[in-house]
């Protein structure tokens, strides 16, 4: 099997998912520079919600693509609603507050949205039902299932559906003036409650499909899911800029190929039995005797990479690879 | 027979122990360009931010069209049929032009969400007259040509005529200019006195702040000065510019 092409098309399809739920971040960031960190949690609300439909909708007898559809309907309007009553209640009080105040707001607003989740789907890990018949179609030496498919064209239908939201339509036109200057906007007639409200539910819509998406990939969801998918996509927003709507988009697909590729070769890599003079030595030829392993990192390093990515940008590039010097912005 | 267009009545603000506005009180007539001058921090600008609902002002009122004016949201005073520009320009930089133009149709029409994405045949036909009027208006203060162009690559003088171009996209009454001749060369003055003079003729009435003191001498119906954030006077050009208090604010005792 071919490990190289399987990893990409592993890290495509997860990069899609924090493509798309980056742009979540990077909308509301580039209009208010808020952090919002609840989004990793409406995202994994859009996940249960649907979980709960697909479940009881699973026992009757409609055809399995329609009682998915359902799943997505009542997921997407549900974090709608969420991610409009988080601006209205939570942040818009909070709007000419000190930079800190709304960004603990956010974590608080992600901690209480975590322990709703709790409240109501329970504490265990749930098994998302896999009612679509997943075809594992053989790619050049890879495979490829329908499910990954089908997240990768949904993601990227979604990724353009808003590019073309936000540079061609008049919404979109008055989402881009506000983000370079609220005030000069409202002088324009712009009502930037509304605008601001907007990117909220939209971003929040995205993290709906994007939830749905990643229950089906996985098959499994939990109420914790949220937190480290947020934190993931929130870097690569930082990767690509945060603000900038395209950088989030490659942001969340380099990081997804980074860290399938980097899963895929760390345990071959840091086995010290295929280093050259260590295999040998008196000290590890017991363990790499027959042909035996001696693996330092494994595949269970994979959160590490996204982390990692993020330390380093922020080091060396911290307005990300499209996003422009801060100073410009202001 | 004039008609008043807009009223501030006792307008004051204050920034901390600065009194910045004291009591301003000026009448715009319909269709008159109107001169607001005064020596640097008289309060001019202050008097803008508080006219378009930037700032909060601390008494007085203000009517326009004979309504009290709703200072509360800047949106409500683009509403209500104010547009102003800046004196230091704050152009939509990473947009086009045509595009910061759009920006200025959106309080007259019904921009939604909804309908963006529905693309109704209403919703197609209202964009495509926005795009028209939007270049008719990039047309009339002539930067017609950088239309597609990012606002922030246009020269300075037609960053100007661009924010210009964005205030009367709002279809305002009143059109605000923030010292719109800062910076600009003698030709770039002159072409800018024709076009506001132009906007007048249209029917528009202009609130213009300014320091080069010949261009509003030559240009405006009426001038009001101000002084340490009071009105020290306020009539015909000619009546102004004699006033020993106008001349004594700008030149200083002094020098008589």
């Amino acid at each position: 099997m071919d490990i190289f092409l399987q990893q990409i098309i592993n890290g495509l399809t997860t990069g899609s998912v924090y493509a798309v739920v980056a742009l979540g971040y990077t909308m509301v960031y580039g209009i208010i520079q808020l952090i919002n960190f609840a989004h990793g949690e409406v995202v994994m609300i859009g996940a249960m919600v649907a979980f709960t439909f697909i479940t009881s909708l699973a026992g009757g007898n409609l055809p399995a693509p329609v009682i998915l559809l359902a799943g997505v309907l009542a997921a997407v309007p549900t974090c709608m609603v969420i991610g409009y009553l988080l601006e209205r209640a939570a942040y818009r009080p909070l709007r000419h507050a000190p930079r800190l105040a709304p960004l603990i707001t956010a974590i608080g607003m992600s901690i209480i949205l975590q322990h709703l989740a709790l409240l109501v789907w329970g504490r265990n890990p749930m098994s998302f039902p896999q009612i679509m018949e997943n075809p594992i179609i053989p790619i050049g030496g890879a495979v490829i299932s329908g499910v990954q498919i089908g997240i990768i064209l949904l993601s990227f239908m979604m990724m353009a559906g808003l590019t073309w939201f936000v540079y061609r339509t008049r919404f979109g036109i008055a989402i881009r003036a506000t983000a370079e200057n609220v005030r000069v906007a409202e002088l324009m007639g712009v009502n930037a409650n509304r605008v601001i409200a907007a990117t909220f539910i939209i971003g929040a819509g995205l993290g709906a499909v994007a939830g749905v998406m990643f229950g089906t990939y996985y098959g499994i969801v939990h109420y914790t899911m949220g937190f480290t998918l947020g934190l993931k996509a929130f870097s690569a927003a930082v990767l690509g800029g945060i603000g900038n709507i395209a950088g989030a988009m490659v942001g969340g697909i380099l990081l997804g190929l980074v860290e399938a590729l980097a899963t895929g070769y760390i345990g071959d890599l840091s086995n010290l039995c295929h280093w050259p003079g260590l295999g040998t030595s008196s000290m590890l030829a017991e363990r790499c005797a027959d042909g035996g392993n001696f693996v330092v990192f494994g595949s269970n390093y994979q959160d590490v990479f996204a982390f990692l990515m993020l330390i380093l940008v922020l080091v060396l590039r911290p307005s990300g690879l499209l996003g422009e010097r801060v100073s410009e912005r202001a | 027979m004039t008609s008043t267009l807009l009223e501030a009545r006792g307008v004051g603000k204050r920034f901390g122990g600065v009194q910045a506005l004291k009591d301003v009180s000026i009448t715009i007539n319909q269709g008159e360009i109107y001169g607001l001058i005064g020596p640097n921090g008289a309060g001019k600008t202050t008097f803008f931010n508080v006219l378009t609902g930037l700032y909060p002002r601390d008494g007085g009122e203000v009517l326009f069209a004979g309504k009290p004016l709703n200072l509360s949201s800047p949106h409500e005073v683009a509403k209500a049929g104010i547009a102003r520009t800046f004196q230091n320009i704050r152009l939509f930089g990473n947009m086009t032009s045509l595009e910061n133009v759009m920006v200025g149709r959106h309080v007259r029409t019904h921009a939604g969400v909804v309908g963006a994405i529905l693309r109704s045949r209403s919703e197609r036909e209202e964009e495509d007259a926005i795009r028209r009027r939007a270049e008719e208006l990039l047309h009339y203060v002539g930067v017609a040509d950088r239309a597609n162009d990012l606002a922030r690559h246009l020269s300075y003088g037609d960053q100007r005529r661009l924010e210009i171009a964005r205030a009367l996209a709002t279809e305002p009454k009143l059109l605000a200019l923030d010292e719109p001749a800062a910076g600009m060369n003698a030709t770039e003055t002159a072409a800018l006195r024709v076009l506001i003079e132009g906007v007048r003729n249209d029917g528009l009435t202009v609130l213009l702040i300014e320091h080069d003191v010949k261009l509003v001498m030559g240009l405006c119906d009426r001038v009001a000065v101000l002084e340490y954030g009071e009105k020290i006077a306020e009539d015909v050009p000619a009546v102004v510019r004699a006033d020993p208090k106008v001349i004594e604010a700008y030149i200083g005792t002094s020098a008589h």
